[in-house]
């Protein structure tokens, strides 16, 4: 790539040439995933009861679209403010070691610890998969200018998705209102099982989708919790089991 | 103390930072502060995986199963199966997500029509 030729000479361009090309990156189909996500949010929230402010501050602030589903879940459920953050915690650990995977390669000798904790707000599903994909072409030490424009320009653009969906919500025919409210399950059933890192994953997957419902109905306000310690748990049980075998055998 | 209790305006945004965006990024801070010091393959970290991604699920078959709003409307069958059609191409297509959200939408679409 002779564009990584001409950039490097000057360090001022650069950063802002690699800021811009991490913002083009936004532009591409995972991008267009995530927007259609989104869309299916705002029908949700609107639904939900909350309102434009609110639904656009939460995308900004919290930014991880199964902790904002969760943690509607939990305001229609009336949940206390304790058990909702219990449950949008549990439901977001998987960001620690995301943030773990990439922040070493994010790293030059010349960053400063305090942006990469504030870059790391950026890191969800999409953008992470777009920049562990793409940083293999990006030079270390234009990274975190890099990231910058993928992620902040995901979070902004979103912003604006989600307020457009809901100004345009009420217009619509309900077919069509359903059809917004189950992108956002279909999005996380395809994305969920891609993003799985050992076959363990996928069966944590199928027993949650099971538990789920099951659970609903019979530990009511305790549903999410349930399923997810009881299947995950027999998961990590089953993908223990399988390792000892494969060592044995 | 839940999202309704108290009626001024800036008690929801005050549950939204608190519910929300404490509790997700401790985990990116901590991310951070952890980078490079925890080997992604770690077995506790499998464990944590699992629970995540079974607590995620249990939030989509939910979603699908005990729906609210416009998409309650629609037949438990169609919507399951219109989940199961999507996830099928989704697979089919070699993962592509776009192809599982067109035929889930397209399945849903035409069931409402038909039998709406």
């Amino acid at each position: 790539m002779n564009e990584i030729a001409t950039t490097e000479s000057s360090s001022e361009d650069s950063h802002i040439a690699w800021y811009l090309r991490g913002v083009r990156r936004c532009f591409s189909i995972p991008g267009l995933v995530l927007v259609s996500a989104f869309i299916g949010f705002a029908g949700l929230a609107r639904e939900a009861g909350l309102t434009l402010p609110q639904t656009v501050f939460m995308t900004g602030v919290v930014w991880a679209l199964p902790a904002q589903v969760v943690l509607i879940g939990a305001v229609l459920a009336g949940n206390s403010l304790f058990a909702a953050a219990f449950a949008v915690a549990l439901s977001s650990v998987r960001l620690a070691p995301m943030v773990v995977a990439l922040t070493p390669e994010m790293r030059s000798k010349k960053t400063r610890p305090w942006v990469l904790y504030a870059l790391s707000h950026f890191v969800a599903v999409t953008s992470w998969v777009l920049a562990m994909a793409s940083f293999r072409n990006v030079p270390r030490e234009m990274r975190t200018a890099y990231y910058t424009g993928l992620g902040s320009t995901l979070v902004f653009v979103n912003m604006g998705v989600v307020t457009v969906v809901f100004l345009l919500a009420e217009r619509l025919p309900p077919p069509i209102t359903a059809a917004l409210f189950f992108l956002t399950p279909i999005y996380f059933l395809t994305s969920l099982w891609g993003s799985a890192r050992e076959r363990a994953g996928h069966v944590a997957m199928v027993l949650g989708l099971a538990c789920g419902p099951v659970f609903h109905i019979l530990v009511p306000g305790f549903d999410l919790l349930a399923a997810g310690v009881l299947a995950g748990l027999v998961a990590y049980l089953w993908h223990r089991m399988r390792r000892k075998r494969e060592a044995v055998g | 103390m839940s999202f309704d209790t108290f009626d001024v305006w800036w008690w929801p945004y005050l549950f939204i930072l608190l519910a929300g965006w404490l509790a997700t990024d401790a985990w990116r801070y901590l991310g951070v502060y952890l980078g490079g010091m925890m080997s992604e393959t770690s077995d506790i970290l499998v464990l944590v995986r699992c629970v995540a991604t079974a607590l995620v699920a249990a939030v989509i078959a939910n979603l699908v199963v005990f729906p609210s709003g416009a998409l309650a409307d629609a037949p438990l069958v169609l919507r399951v199966g219109a989940a199961i059609a999507g996830f099928a191409a989704y697979l089919l297509c070699r993962k592509q997500i776009l192809a599982g959200i067109i035929v889930a939408e397209a399945v849903l679409l035409s069931g409402l029509y038909v039998f709406g």
